[in-house]
C-alpha cells in the first residue's frame, strides 16, 4: 500500500535535473592514460623532486632495491654533475687560467666515463639498459659531492698539513662508498664470475673523480 | 634446440637462440672466412645478423597489424569525413614508420655493439694471466706465437695510463696552453695505442708478417702494462737513476715480449729487423717521452734558463751539465770566499 501513492509522482518542470551527458568521441585510448599535461607546474616539479630525493636516499643506504633501476631519470646525475663542476672551479694550479676548462673537463669526464663503463658492462654480457646504468653511475657520485663540500669547508680554515689528512680520509671514504653503492646495483646484472671485470672501470672512474677533488686547492 | 617451426617467441636469449626456421630461412651455410681468424670460431656475428633480421620481420608484422586495426575501427564510426581524416592519418603514419625503419636500420648497422661482443669475452683469471705474461718474453721465434685477440685488457690499460698521466701532469704543474689536461692525456694515450698499432700493422703488411689488426692492438695494449707500472712508480718517487733502471728493465722486458711475438710471425732477416727496430724504438721512446714531458724538476730548471719549447731528448742532456755547473759554481764561490779571508 506504500507504493500506491507513488504512481502519481511526477517530476515537475522547474526542478533541475543534474548530471552529465557525455558521449565519448575520438580514440578511446587517449583517455586511458593519465594526462600530466594539464596539471599545474608546481605539481610536476614537486613530483620529480620527490622522485629524485627518494633515489638519493637509496644511494645513501645501498640496499638491493630496484627503485633506482625501474624509474630511472637523469635529473639527479645532472644536478650532481653541475654542482661538482661548479665547486671544482675557481681552483687552478696556474692563476693565469680562468677555470673555464675545468668545468668542461669535469662534465666530459663524468659523462664520457659513464658511457664507457655502460658500454663495457653491456659488452661483458650485462642485462642492464643504457640509461639505467647512466642513472646509477650518476646518482652514486653523490657521496663524492658531499666530500667536495666538506673539503671546501675544511680548506676555508685550518693549517695545511692537518687539513690534507682530513681531506684524504674523507675523500677515500666517500670514494669507496660510491664504488660500493654502484656495484651493489650494477654487479647484480652480470654473470657471477665477471663481476671483477665490471667493478674495475667503476673503481677507476670514481678514483679519478675523487682524486680531482683531493687535489683541488682554491687559488688565493 | 627448438623444434617448433612457427614459434617466434620461445627464445630467451637476446641473440635469438637456435631456431630452426630462422636458420632455414637464411639459406646460407657458408662460413665467412673473413671473420674467422679474429673471432676464433665463434659465430656471434652471424647471430647478430639473424637477430637483426628477426627483429625487422617482427616490426613489419606489427606494422601490418597496426594499420589493419586502425582502418577497421575508425572507418565504421565517422562516415565520409572520417574516411578523409583516416586517409591523411594513414599517410602520415606510413611516412613515420618508413622514416623510423630507415633510422633504425642505419642505427643497427653502425652502432651495433654486438660486433665487438666477442672481443670482450674474457674471464678475470685470463686477464690477470695475460698481464703477467706481457712481461715475460718467449724465446721461441721459429714458430708463430699465440696472441690473444681481446680488447678488454688493452682498453682498461689505456684508461689506467690516462689516469696515471693525469696524476703526473697535476703534480708536476704542467700548463697546457691550448686544450685541456684531460684532452691531452686521453689524446696521447689513445693516439699512441691506435696510431702505433696501425703503423706497425701497415709495416707488417709490407713485410708480409702474419698478424691481424686485432692481434696488434691487443699486443700493444698489453705492452702498456709495463709503462703503467714504471710511470706509477716514478711519478711518485723522483729519482732519475731509478727511472733509467726501470726504463731499461721493465720497458725492455715488455718490448722484448712484443718484438718476439711479432718476429715469430715474420719470415726473412730484413723484414724482421725492420719490424723489430721500429717497434722497439717507438715503445721505448714513448715511455721516455711520457716521463720527461710531464716531469716537475726538468720543467723548473728549464723555465729559469730558456723557453719551455724544448724537445724532450734535449732536456735529458741539459739536466746533468746544469746540475754539474751549478755545483761547480758553488764550489768555486766557496773556494774564493775561503781564499779571500
Amino acid at each position: 500500500h506504500h507504493f500506491a501513492g507513488l504512481s502519481d509522482v511526477s517530476i515537475s518542470g522547474d526542478i533541475p535535473v543534474e548530471g552529465e551527458i557525455n558521449v565519448p568521441v575520438g580514440t578511446p585510448s587517449q583517455d586511458k592514460e593519465y594526462s600530466t599535461l594539464d596539471e599545474p607546474v608546481k605539481d610536476t616539479i614537486l613530483r620529480d623532486l620527490k622522485a629524485v630525493g627518494k633515489k638519493f636516499v637509496h644511494v645513501m643506504y645501498p640496499k638491493k632495491s630496484s627503485a633506482l633501476l625501474r624509474d630511472w631519470d637523469l635529473w639527479g646525475p645532472l644536478l650532481l654533475c653541475v654542482t661538482l663542476a661548479l665547486m671544482l672551479q675557481g681552483g687552478s694550479v696556474d692563476s693565469k687560467e680562468d677555470g673555464g676548462p675545468q668545468f668542461a673537463e669535469v662534465f666530459v669526464i663524468i659523462w664520457f666515463g659513464s658511457v664507457i663503463i655502460t658500454l663495457n658492462s653491456k659488452l661483458l654480457g650485462g642485462t642492464i639498459s643504457f640509461f639505467q646504468s647512466l642513472c646509477v653511475l650518476g646518482y652514486c657520485i653523490m657521496p663524492l659531492t658531499v666530500a667536495m663540500v666538506v673539503c671546501r669547508l675544511v680548506l676555508l680554515g685550518g693549517s695545511w698539513g692537518f687539513s690534507f689528512i682530513v681531506r684524504l680520509i674523507v675523500v677515500t671514504a666517500s670514494f669507496s662508498w660510491s664504488t660500493f653503492a654502484s656495484t651493489a646495483f650494477l654487479a647484480d646484472c652480470q654473470p657471477p664470475n665477471r663481476k671483477a671485470l665490471v667493478v674495475y672501470p667503476v673503481f677507476l672512474f670514481y678514483f679519478v673523480i675523487g682524486w680531482m677533488i683531493l687535489t683541488f686547492s682554491p687559488s688565493a | 634446440m627448438a623444434s617448433s617451426d612457427g614459434n617466434k617467441n620461445t627464445n630467451t636469449e637476446p641473440w635469438g637462440g637456435f631456431e630452426d626456421n630462422i636458420i632455414q630461412g637464411t639459406g646460407s651455410a657458408v662460413i665467412d672466412m673473413e671473420n674467422m681468424d679474429d673471432t676464433s670460431g665463434s659465430s656471434f656475428e652471424d647471430m647478430g645478423e639473424m637477430h637483426q633480421r628477426m627483429k625487422e620481420e617482427e616490426e613489419v608484422a606489427d606494422e601490418a597489424e597496426a594499420t589493419e586495426e586502425e582502418t577497421g575501427e575508425d572507418g565504421e564510426f565517422l562516415g565520409i569525413k572520417g574516411i578523409k581524416g583516416q586517409l591523411g592519418r594513414q599517410v602520415a603514419d606510413e611516412v613515420w614508420q618508413a622514416g623510423k625503419r630507415q633510422a633504425s636500420k642505419a642505427f643497427n648497422l653502425y652502432a651495433n655493439i654486438d660486433i665487438l661482443r666477442p672481443y670482450f669475452d674474457v674471464e678475470p683469471m685470463q686477464v690477470r694471466n695475460r698481464l703477467i705474461e706481457s712481461m715475460i718474453p718467449i724465446r721461441m721465434i721459429n714458430f708463430p706465437q699465440k696472441i690473444a685477440g681481446e680488447l678488454y685488457g688493452p682498453m682498461m690499460l689505456v684508461f689506467t695510463l690516462v689516469a696515471i698521466l693525469l696524476h703526473g701532469m697535476k703534480t708536476s704543474g704542467t700548463v697546457i696552453r691550448e686544450g685541456t689536461l684531460m684532452g691531452t692525456a686521453i689524446g696521447t694515450c689513445f693516439g699512441y695505442w691506435l696510431g702505433v698499432s696501425s703503423f706497425i700493422y701497415f709495416l707488417a703488411y709490407l713485410c708480409n708478417a702474419q698478424i691481424t689488426m686485432l692481434q696488434m692492438l691487443s699486443l700493444l695494449g698489453y705492452g702498456l702494462f709495463g709503462h703503467c707500472v714504471v710511470l706509477f712508480v716514478t711519478y711518485n718517487v723522483h729519482f732519475h737513476s731509478l727511472f733509467y733502471i726501470l726504463w731499461l728493465v721493465v720497458g725492455g722486458l715488455s718490448t722484448l715480449r712484443m718484438v718476439a711475438a711479432v718476429i715469430s710471425r715474420t719470415v726473412g732477416q730484413t723484414p724482421r729487423l725492420i719490424l723489430c727496430g721500429t717497434l722497439a724504438a717507438l715503445h721505448m721512446l714513448f715511455l721516455l717521452y711520457l716521463h720527461f714531458a710531464y716531469h716537475k724538476i726538468v720543467e723548473g730548471i728549464l723555465d729559469t734558463l730558456e723557453g719551455p719549447n724544448m724537445p724532450p731528448i734535449q732536456r735529458v742532456a741539459r739536466d746533468l751539465p746544469v746540475v754539474a755547473t751549478a755545483a761547480m759554481n758553488a764550489n768555486l764561490n766557496s773556494m774564493v770566499v775561503v781564499l779571500c779571508r
